[in-house]
This record gives structure tokens, sequence and C-alpha cells, in this order.
């Protein structure tokens, strides 16, 4: 058993690298919209879901005219990122913009809101596809540019050249989000806003605009994660967003929600820990639980945090003002 | 204008007998509305409330059209919410309309038992959610997980199922579903306790995510539990789970002259039970509104600090709710498992919550008819308007391909609703006295 483990644990770790690196973008996104409105922006994941979609049709209708895969793949990233990041703009105009206008104090009210966006997304995304191709459930189109693999240390980990792209694309967008935050005037802005969105107004800042960029920033980011999660996983469906918006929620809650470095640690944290899981449950309780129970492990992930450490892995803890 | 509405009112009267048709039946919604929102005097319109109750009963009778039970539910609506009518005539009039004229129309047309029966089970969930959400304040997105495990805890001993881990004779014979019926209260009250303790202790908006979460656990939990001890079956689900025996309900109406046959015995039996319940809830709730831990609930639900410095317990308090809201789930769980005699994970996805969540907030949250009226209208375009306007689609549009079925996007419909109720209309449409006070000290 133990050997077992041990022949396995490379393939294993750089598997959840992928997955959390893909969970890291899409809890960038929750994470800056949390940190300017305090709004869990459910309808996040729906965002990822359209990233996804945009992707796989990118490839349907483009492979045969771009020969290359990997110029392929990057105007695919673009129009995902594009496509995705409007769409956030747009939900954040439509839906929570007149609410912050009513000014609710209710938090429930935001909430509601954006489970309402998520499944009106979700069956939106349905219905164009339906009228389009007939069709919802997706297959991503492969390439051979992309299809390639290769072996490290001497056949420890087998590695697809699409996970190499993908840790390459992440670690560019994380690295790229990271200079935006702290070294420029938008990135300043957003800042200000996250901490005092009154003070920031008086500022010569518009409050609008910021969230409206925030929107399409994280909404671009998550985008981006769409396209590459189809890369991966090649089956899309308007229902895929779900899941992987569900821990990358998680992802932001363990790193600290608000807290930009804290998205990226907590998406890489939970893609190691749901891997290991799903791969090793199986072969600790000698097949009696399998695979299937790795969602409950996110889940449970979740509630001990919010029990044990509320403020996550880096963040601050906020006191309540009365 | 009280002239008009009446004579409205008399021509769709006559209509029903002699040109049951659809456009009779919007003729009848229109004359329903004129009743409701026209300057009448309160005894004509009360008068033409009575006209239109004998009219749509006719109408059923006549066609088994759904839109007539549209019309009712429009009228239960108006008697509940409009000012000045005796409250007499409301009793008799609600009461004419549960006990006749909806199983008339079930004698004609079974599907209207059907959804009597769906509308009722979703309205005591919706009322049992309006503890936890409208009342307490607390959004709670993993409802249905109660009510799966309501449905459960009778499927399980109901069936042949529980022979596959237990020693004894099972199933057990249909009369143990009262007795489960308040096992399911204990059952679905202590697993409330268990989601409600590590969860009730998180700021709102990050209880509904755990809620959320521990409902997909439950759900997780019901499809894989066929191994390695067989519990639930997985994802076929259970069946047949046991009905109770109705002879002495078949020979009760008997005497009451209506014959019943194979197919509405149950229907009829179902239906009488549902309301019975929702009787009970709906005393229940009024009574929890009305009592200490009413209060309280609304406390937290307004100003949580405030309430906690008044000497109100936190933690003990939102667990009541929470396990109040499980019970009442609970039990409409056990009867829907008898109903369909099918139980399986598919009924308990989060569409499922988020479906009682949409009610609740339909109708206003805190408000009891509200709850009722959401569930009712939900209902209704979910199992009626959408699949009759999918027909529609597929015999009049054929150009529209085959996957877009109007049916299948009960997401989108939901979906809309909550974002619209939430921008222009918070409060739902029957509001709850207390936020009405507050919107009248606003304008």
């Amino acid at each position: 058993m133990l050997e077992q483990i041990l022949v396995l644990l490379p393939q294993v770790l750089f598997d959840g690298l992928i997955l959390g690196f893909i969970y890291a973008m899409i809890a960038l996104g929750y994470t800056m919209v949390y940190g300017v409105l305090e709004l869990i922006n459910f309808a996040h994941s729906e965002i990822f879901m359209i990233g996804a979609v945009t992707g796989v049709e990118v490839f349907r209708y483009l492979a045969p005219l771009i020969p290359n895969g990997y110029l392929l793949l990057l105007v695919a990233v673009v129009v995902g990122a594009a496509v995705a990041g409007l769409t956030a703009i747009l939900v954040e105009r439509m839906a929570y913009r007149p609410l912050r206008r009513r000014g609710t104090t209710n938090r429930l009210v935001p909430l509601v809101t954006a489970i309402g966006v998520s499944f009106f997304l979700q069956d939106l995304v349905r219905l164009i596809e339906g009228l389009w191709h007939n069709e919802f459930f997706l297959r991503m189109r492969t390439v051979p540019d992309l299809e390639g693999s290769f072996t490290l240390f001497g056949g420890a980990i087998f590695l697809q050249t699409k996970s190499v792209i993908v840790v390459v694309v992440s670690v560019l967008m994380l690295l790229g989000l990271t200079y935006l935050v702290n070294r420029t005037k938008l990135g300043m802005a957003i800042r200000a806003v996250a901490q005092d969105l009154s003070t920031a107004s008086l500022m010569g800042i518009n409050p609008d605009q910021i969230i409206s960029r925030t929107f399409l920033i994280g909404g671009a980011l998550g985008g981006v994660a769409g396209v590459l999660f189809a890369l991966i996983y090649t089956t899309i469906n308007p229902y895929v967003g779900f899941l992987p918006g569900i821990k990358a929620f998680t992802a932001a809650v363990l790193g600290g929600i608000g807290n930009i470095p804290g998205a990226m640690l907590g998406g890489l944290v939970l893609g190691q820990l749901e891997n290991f899981f799903g791969t090793y449950l199986p072969i600790l309780t000698a097949g009696n639980f399998g695979t299937e129970y790795k969602d409950v492990v996110a889940f449970l992930i979740l509630i001990f945090i919010l029990l044990f450490r509320p403020q996550g892995l880096l963040g601050q803890m906020v006191k309540e003002k009365v | 204008m009280s002239l008009l509405s009446l004579a409205l009112s008399l021509v769709f009267l006559v209509l029903s007998f002699l040109a049951p048709h659809t456009l009779t039946a919007f003729l009848g919604l229109g004359a329903l509305g004129v009743a409701a929102f026209a300057r009448l005097e309160p005894r004509v319109r009360t008068l033409n409330l009575a006209l239109l109750t004998l009219a749509f009963t006719l109408f059923l009778r006549n066609s088994g059209n759904t839109l007539g039970l549209i019309g009712l539910v429009g009228i239960l609506v108006a008697l509940t919410t409009l000012p000045r009518i005796p409250r007499g005539i409301r009793v008799v009039l609600g009461l004419a309309i549960l006990l006749l004229s909806v199983p008339i129309a079930g004698f004609t047309n079974t599907f209207i038992f059907e959804l009597g029966i769906q509308i009722g089970i979703f309205a005591a969930m919706a009322l049992g959610l309006n503890v936890v959400v409208g009342m307490a304040g607390l959004l709670d997105l993993g409802y249905a997980a109660f009510f799966a495990v309501g449905a459960y805890t009778w499927a399980i001993f109901g069936s042949p199922q529980a022979g596959k881990f237990l020693q004894g004779n099972f199933p057990l014979p249909g009369e143990y579903m009262y007795l489960f019926m308040f096992i399911a209260v204990v059952t679905t009250a202590i697993t409330g306790l268990l989601i409600g303790l590590p969860a009730l202790r998180l700021r709102g908006d990050y209880l509904a995510i755990v809620t959320l979460g521990l409902g997909e656990v439950v759900r997780i939990l019901a499809n894989n539990l066929d191994h390695p001890i067989n519990i639930t079956n997985g994802p076929q689900g259970i069946t047949p789970v046991a009905r109770p025996p109705i002879d002495w309900f078949r020979s009760l109406i008997a005497h009451l002259g209506v014959r019943l046959d194979e197919t509405t015995d149950y229907q009829l039996f179902f239906y009488l039970l549902v309301l019975a319940m929702i009787g009970l809830v709906v005393l229940a709730n009024v009574n929890l509104a009305n009592s200490r831990f009413g209060r309280a609930w609304v406390a937290i639900r307004e100003d949580e600090i405030a309430a906690q410095a008044m000497g109100i317990p936190l933690l003990p308090t939102k667990l009541l709710a929470f396990m109040t809201g499980a019970a009442f789930s609970g039990v409409m769980g056990v009867i829907y498992g008898a109903q369909r005699t099918f139980v399986s994970p598919e009924s308990f996805t989060l569409l499922a919550s988020i479906t009682i969540l949409a009610m609740v907030i339909l109708g206003g949250m805190g408000s009891i008819p509200g709850a009722i009226l959401g569930a009712a209208a939900l209902t209704i375009l979910n199992l009626d308007i959408l699949k009759t306007f999918s027909e529609f689609v597929r015999t009049s549009l054929p150009w529209i391909p085959s996957q877009v079925d109007p049916a299948k996007y009960e997401r989108l419909v939901f979906g809309l609703i909550l974002i619209l109720m939430m921008i222009y209309r918070p409060q739902g449409l029957i509001p709850e006295a207390r936020h009405r006070a507050e919107l009248e000290e606003e304008a």
C-alpha cells in the first residue's frame, strides 16, 4: 500500500498543481470582487463556464484556419478572456448596480441576485448553444500540436504538453495580475476602493468605473481559466462551472477572502488536497470509498476553515463595526 | 364599475357552460383581475368572487383545463389579501375551493390532482424555509437536503431496501408511514442540528455557501452509499416505496356518495393529506411567528448585534429556526416518497433548493400567504405552463432545434424571477406586515 502511494506521488503532485492553478485563477475573480464590494459573486462560476464554452467554439471554427496550435490557443485565450470579461461587466451593470443604487444594507439581497444570475446564465448558454448547434454537450476539438506528451524522471511523471501550457499560461497571468494590482494606477484605485469605497470616491476615483474594471479583470481571468479547463478536460456543458466555482470560492476563503496572494495560495493548496484525496481515498479505504468523495473533501475543508480560521491563511481579521 | 365587473363574471359563468375553451379561461382571469383591482364596494366584490369561484369550478368540471386552476389560486390569493371581505365568507369560499372545486376538477382531469399535491408539498416546504430565511434571515441554500433525509427515512424502511443491511421483515407495512412522519421530524431535526452547529456560527453570506455545500454533501452521500454497505441504493434510487392502505378512506368517501376508481383514490387521499399537513404547518407557522421564538428570529434578522445585546442567545435561537424548518421539510419528504413510490438522489439537487427559495422570495420573505402563493405560482409554471409552452413550440415553431425545449429551462425562469424580484420588489408579492410598515415609512 505504501509503495503504491509513493509510486504515484510525483504524478499526483503534478496533476494537483494543474488543478490548483485553474482554481487559483477562478479564485482571483471571487477575491477581487469580494474585496471591492463584499459580495460573493456566485455568478463567477458561470463566467468561468462561458470562458470554457468560448474556448470550445473558437477551436471549433478556427482550427481549420489556424494551422499552428499554439497560435490557436492564444487566440482562444484572448477571445475567451474578452467574452468572459464583458459578460462579467454586463452582469455587474444589469444586476448588481441597481441594487447598489438603491443602497440596501441587507446582505442577502445581492447574494440572492447573484444566485439568480448564475442560474440564468447557465440556461442562457444552453439556449444559445441549443439554437446554434442543436446540442449543448460540447467536446473540445483536439489539435495535434497540443497533444504531445513526454516523461520526466525516468517515467515517474507523465506530462502532457497541454498541462505544461496550462502551468505556463497561469503563471504568466498571475504575475501579470500581481503587477497590475501593485504597480499600476488602476491597481492602486482598485486597492483604494477595496479599502474604503466612500473615501476613495472623495479622492477623485469613480467607484462605479473601478468596480466595472474589477469585474472585467476578474472575469477575464475566469475566462482564461475556462479556456484552459476546456483544453485539459475536453468535455464541456453549460453546467460545468458549478463545482469548480464552489471549489475556487473555497480556495479564496482558504487563502483569506479579499487577499490576492491568498487566493493564489489557496487555489494551489486546494488543488493538491483534492487530487490527493481523489487518488488515494480508494487505495486507503480498500476501495470502499471511491473518487466521488473528493468533492466532499473540498466542502469539509471549507467548513473547517470558516470555523477555525475564518480570516484564511493570509487574511487579516476584520472587526465588524456596529 | 361594479356592474361591469359583475357582468364580466356572469358572462364567464355562462360561457363556462357553453364554450369551456382556453379563451374563455382568459376571459375569466380578466374578470378576476377586474374584481380584484377595480375600486368596488366590498359587498359587490365579495359577491363577485363567489360568482367567479362557481364559474371557475364549472369551467374546470367541463374542460379540465389547468387555466381554471390558476383562476382558483388567484381567487384564494384575493380572499386572503383583499381588505374588508367578511371573515366568514373568506373561510367558506376558501374551503369550498380547496375541498370541493379542486377535487371536482381532479375527477375531470387527474393531472389537476397531481398539480394540487405538488403545490401542497412545495407550499409546506416553502413555509418551512420561510421560517429559516423569511423569519430568521438565515439564507439556507441546502434546504433540499432535509427533504431528502425525510424521503429516505421512509423509503429505506418502507421498501425492501432496509433488508439489504438489517435483519428483519422489510418492507414495513404501509400504515407505518404515519409513524415515520414523526420519525422523520426527529431525523431531519437532528440533521438540521448537525448541519446547523458548524454553519450557524458564520456570517450570513458564508452561511449560504456552507449550507449549499452541505446540501451537496447529503446528495453525494445518497448517491454513493450503495457501497460498502448498500443503504441508499445509490443513483438507481429506491422503489417501490409502500403507501398506507386506504380502505377506510374509500368506504368513507363512498358514504359521501362519490365513486372512486383505481387512479383517483390515492390521488384524492394524498391531496387531502397534504392539505391537512399544510393546515398544521400554517398553524405552527402563525403560532411560531407570534411566539417568543418568532420575535427573537425577527430580531436576529433585523439586527443580529442589537438582538444579542438584548439578551437573545444567537446560536440556540438560530438552531431552533433551522431545526423547525428542517422538520417541516422532513415530514413532506415522507409524503413525497410515498406518493411517488420512488425516491432517488436526482430529486434533491441544488435546483430543488433554489426552487423553494425562489418560491419564498417571490411570495415575500416572512409572509405566510406569500410562501403559499409562491409555491403555487412556481409549481404551476414548472409543471404546466412551461410544458404547454413546449408543446406549442414543438407544434407551431418547427424551425426551432429539437434540443431547445422550454420545459427544460426552469433555471432560466427561476434565475430571472430571483433577479427581477430583488431589483424591483425585494419584499415580494405579498409582503409581510413588518416589511409593509417599513415601506410606508420610507414613502
